[in-house]
């Protein structure tokens, strides 16, 4: 039996509980300092892991000899290549099987990063691991190592792969991890442009900065299974691989992540296996807290990349042709080294319109540096700059104000792109139109709020060392991978008229689990408060793929809302029989099932019947979800910056973002999410980048010399939802989380062209490489 | 080397506790005393994640020994209450304004206000954000911890 309420006779305003700023529920414990987190439950006889970590960028373990570690007092287990099970993986926890190549071992007798594993270490106490560490005694044969992925695609370069038991490298001869050439021809290129305009977009290595550092616990439960405490995005992608590289049963592993302090998709990184490998050779629980440098080196970074664009226009405004060559550095491992790259095209070209043809030319290649890997924005945030750069640059050419250029062009509702069904994540992607946009009106919001005409033409006329400028990025990104990413949930009743919520979804900070419990409620028509949110243990709660590629809100709020539907149904069949009603007369409101005349009967009151008195059940359904689309999320992007000529210092003064991302389930979580996303990226902009020496060691991989900014250095970031309804999504949300990393990047750039006339093609945005190109330029 | 005889004041109860001399204070805090509130975020006084009130000033547990805290009064986001006994002003402002995310950096955050605000209660906008300097929080871009922040400022000024 099925009670019909379709989604579109749904509207925002008849909400109850999805769409308001209910309490995140995790707030409270947060906030007075509950021991919530990985690393803050106590195990008995717990032993602390250290790894030693290469200090080569490319060598073979010659030699290596653990007698004097295994001598320190209190060590109980070391590690090396030698004692654990070789099996290539990917450590990417991406849906199975992974479109990473496999190229990754436990422990490998090769190293090919300085930072890469060479043998682990449990002990009683963390100094005794760290003694012991010292004192293992490596012979490295050191091999030629290759920093640059131009260099390492070169022939004759140094083979980073050479080991013949890797899997799906494209060409490991030449350190190609991965490579997608797509075309769609529909003429001579650039035939009908009136201006070409062609040029390269750079960004450095980058880190996530969670302020969590990885931690992970394995330990023991009564049957001898190991369980793993991490912070992870991504448990049920840990549990598989884990069980894959030490060549474990599934049913033998239980990962349960607790609150987790942040991830931003380098918790997506399954580096479990070498703390689980402990932990088994010890038969003792066993603690690995990365320190903050080893979060920096050793995790994993944003993919560096080289984005060459070009494009044609014509004078009417027209966008011809468009062409993208993406070289990302992968590091050592192809860690998410394919799909990245697909999503830098894949997810900003069909941005706008193109006449005739669209050219893709990406590669993601091996070097002996530290290893990318999943970073929100996946590959956009690369794209962007390029793209979104660009077009300012073809509406000067042209002589169009660049929003104007934008809005002529942005692909708009009902509108789809060729690249959407050539560029998938590993299979092919789907055909799609856009289903919901509320891209004008992000438009016109961000540029009533920048001031955008009056500033525009007030700053055309400045003089002085000290200009200013405006400038704008449109931006779209996913909800979730279409026919890949799946979720699940399962939702049962209690006797007060409470349910529980079971998902595998993981909630990293984002607040998840409270939007979830919203979606539920919203069906179940009780408070947020009454469904009490159980998520990310494997033993626990159904399947989802984790946190990654904007697919919760998406996906798993699909799964939750599908799982309450079916439990409405229970619970009315139920309450139909109490209050001698047909069930498709009844609804559920305030926590009651309420009849058109006003019969009602408490939900209490229908647990209580289900479970002892009539009929006896458990009111429970387990529902699944997939998307068989992944419709974007746009965003308008205003920044207003001060150029100092003199010293190249940039100030930005303001910074306005509006997103659709369709219904907001909870709009301060939404408002959360993007201001967290912009200021990280404005923080990419202005200051951030890992810097080597010239054989691959790491410079100044800690917070004292990594600037990330501070309250202080934060300008004023203004956020505004513009709502929308997306048909395919629950209660027409889509996603929020990453899209507002991408638009500093461009908009700050365009906004210092039009500040000072400087145009900047390589990030960050240092005073440094700005007075450089204004010298260069000569603007002064 | 001798264990040291410390005595001091946490979260209003006198304690006296024999501990190595070599002990830092954030450790002391987490491991001896079991209170997981204070956390830490880098280990070098960066973050912020290890904020603790030592007769009342903010300081970063993470670069001091536990020695140090002989003969004074530490009070961690545990031992923070609000005029009723019940939850601290900035607990209940924090999560009204939506401004914890991942909660990590919250308790060190909600620390720094708190000293801030004991040592200044009409802080501007301009102080907040330069008290909050210390404190790296990747998720809330602090827009919401800023607001939070005012917030309770007003309420105790109210």
């Amino acid at each position: 039996m099925t009670v019909s309420r379709t989604e579109t006779s749904m509207d925002a305003k008849d909400l109850k509980v999805v769409n308001k700023p209910v309490r995140k529920q995790d707030a409270l414990g947060l906030a007075c300092g509950e021991p919530v987190f990985a690393d803050d439950q106590e195990f008995k006889g717990l032993l602390h892991a250290k790894l030693l970590w290469s200090p080569h960028a490319h060598a073979r373990i010659k030699k290596i000899d653990v007698s004097a570690a295994l001598k320190v007092p209190g060590v109980k287990a070391v590690l090396t290549y030698k004692d654990v099970p070789r099996v290539p993986h990917t450590t990417a926890g991406q849906g199975y099987p992974e479109p990473s190549p496999y190229d990754t071992y436990t422990l490998d007798s090769k190293v090919r990063y300085v930072g890469d594993r060479v043998a682990a270490v449990a002990a009683e106490t963390p100094e005794a691991a760290q003694e012991a560490v010292s004192k293992i005694k490596v012979d490295y044969e050191v091999l030629p190592a290759v920093l640059d992925p131009f260099e390492a695609m070169k022939d004759g370069a140094p083979v980073i792969h050479d080991e013949p038991d890797s899997k799906n490298i494209p060409d490991a001869r030449r350190n190609i991890a991965a490579k997608f050439d797509f075309e769609v021809k529909n003429g001579e290129w650039f035939k009908e442009a009136d201006h070409v305009l062609e040029h390269s977009w750079s960004i450095p290595y980058l880190q996530h900065c969670a302020l969590e550092p990885h931690t992970s616990i394995a330990y023991f439960d009564n049957f001898g299974r190991v369980v793993l405490r991490t912070s992870t995005q991504v448990p049920f992608h840990v549990r598989r691989i884990v069980a894959q590289a030490l060549k474990l049963p599934v049913k033998k592993i239980r990962v349960i992540k607790p609150r987790i302090g942040g991830g931003f998709g380098s918790k997506q990184e399954v580096l479990e296996d070498i703390v689980a490998a402990l932990a088994l050779k010890t038969r003792r629980p066993v603690k690995l807290e990365y320190t903050r440098k080893e979060t920096f080196v050793s995790s994993r970074t944003r993919h560096p990349a080289v984005c060459r664009m070009k494009a044609g226009v014509k004078n009417d405004g027209t966008i011809t042709d468009a062409e993208m060559e993406i070289t990302l550095n992968t590091g050592a491992y192809g860690s998410h080294a394919l799909t990245v790259m697909m999503c830098s095209g894949s997810h900003t070209i069909p941005m706008y319109r193109v006449k005739n043809n669209i050219r893709f030319v990406g590669r993601s290649v091996y070097t002996n540096m530290p290893v990318a890997g999943a970073y929100r924005g996946y590959g956009a945030t690369q794209g962007f700059f390029a793209w979104e750069c660009l077009m300012d640059m073809l509406a000067e050419s042209i002589g169009m104000d660049p929003v104007e250029f934008r809005r002529r062009n942005y692909i708009k509702l009902g509108e789809g792109s060729p690249v959407f069904k050539a560029m998938g994540e590993g299979r092919e992607g789907v055909e799609q139109v856009i289903t919901s946009t509320g891209l004008f009106e992000a438009i016109q919001k961000g540029m009533d709020e920048i001031k955008w005409a009056e500033k525009r033409a007030k700053y055309a006329k400045q003089s002085g060392p000290v200009r200013r400028g405006v400038g704008a990025a449109c931006m779209m990104q996913g909800s979730g991978i279409p026919e890949v990413d799946m979720a699940s949930a399962t939702i049962k009743m209690n006797e007060d008229g409470s349910f529980n919520l079971l998902v595998g979804a993981a909630d990293l900070g984002t607040g998840s689990d409270t939007i979830l419990a919203q979606i539920a409620a919203e069906v179940l028509g009780v408070k947020t408060e009454d469904i009490v949110v159980t998520s990310s243990d494997t033993d626990v709660t159904p399947f989802d793929v984790g946190a990654y590629a904007s697919s919760t809100t998406f996906i798993s709020g699909g799964a939750a809302k599908k799982a309450a539907e079916k439990v409405r149904d229970m619970v009315l069949a139920v309450g139909a029989k109490i209050l001698d009603k047909k069930p498709e007369a009844l609804r559920l409101e305030g926590g009651k099932v309420v009849a058109a005349d006003g019969a009602s009967c408490a939900l209490s009151e229908v647990a209580n019947t289900s479970l002892y008195y009539y009929d006896q059940h458990q009111i429970c359904a387990t529902a699944s979800h997939y998307g068989h689309t992944s419709p974007p999320p746009f965003q308008a992007n205003f920044a207003e910056v001060e150029v100092d000529t003199g010293t190249g210092k940039v100030k930005v003064l303001d910074y306005v973002s509006c997103v659709d991302c369709g219904t907001a389930i909870n709009p301060q979580l939404a408002e959360g999410q993007n201001d967290g996303a912009v200021v990280n990226g404005i923080s990419h902009t202005l200051s951030e980048e890992l810097e080597f020496s010239s054989n691959g060691t790491p410079l100044n991989a800690s917070f004292r010399r990594y600037k990330i900014l501070s309250a202080a250095d934060t300008p004023p970031v203004r956020t505004f939802i513009i709502p929308t309804w997306e048909p395919a999504g629950p209660f027409g949300a889509k996603s929020v989380s990453e899209i507002g990393i991408n638009g500093p990047l461009p908009a700050i750039a365009n906004a210092i062209y039009a500040a000072c006339g400087v145009r900047l093609f390589d990030a960050p945005f240092t005073p440094d490489r700005v007075l450089a190109a204004i010298k260069k330029a000569g603007k002064r | 080397m001798r264990p040291f005889a410390l005595k001091c004041k946490v979260n209003g109860l006198a304690i006296e506790r024999e501990i190595p001399s070599s002990r830092s204070l954030l450790d002391f805090i987490r491991e001896d005393l079991g209170l997981k509130g204070t956390k830490e975020g880098c280990g070098e006084g960066e973050c912020g994640a290890c904020l603790v009130l030592l007769d009342g000033k903010a300081v970063n547990s993470c670069l001091m020994m536990a020695v140090q805290l002989h003969g004074k009064e530490l009070v961690t986001i545990e031992g923070l209450k609000g005029r009723d006994g019940g939850l601290h002003a900035l607990q209940k402002t924090f999560m009204e304004e939506g401004a914890v995310q991942c909660g990590f950096c919250t308790p060190g955050l909600i620390i720094a206000s708190e000293a801030l605000l004991r040592r200044k209660p009409d802080a501007t906008l301009e102080d907040i954000k330069q008290e909050l300097t210390g404190n790296l929080c990747r998720c809330t871009g602090y827009e919401k911890v800023l607001s939070a922040v005012e917030k309770a400022r007003d309420n105790r000024n109210a």
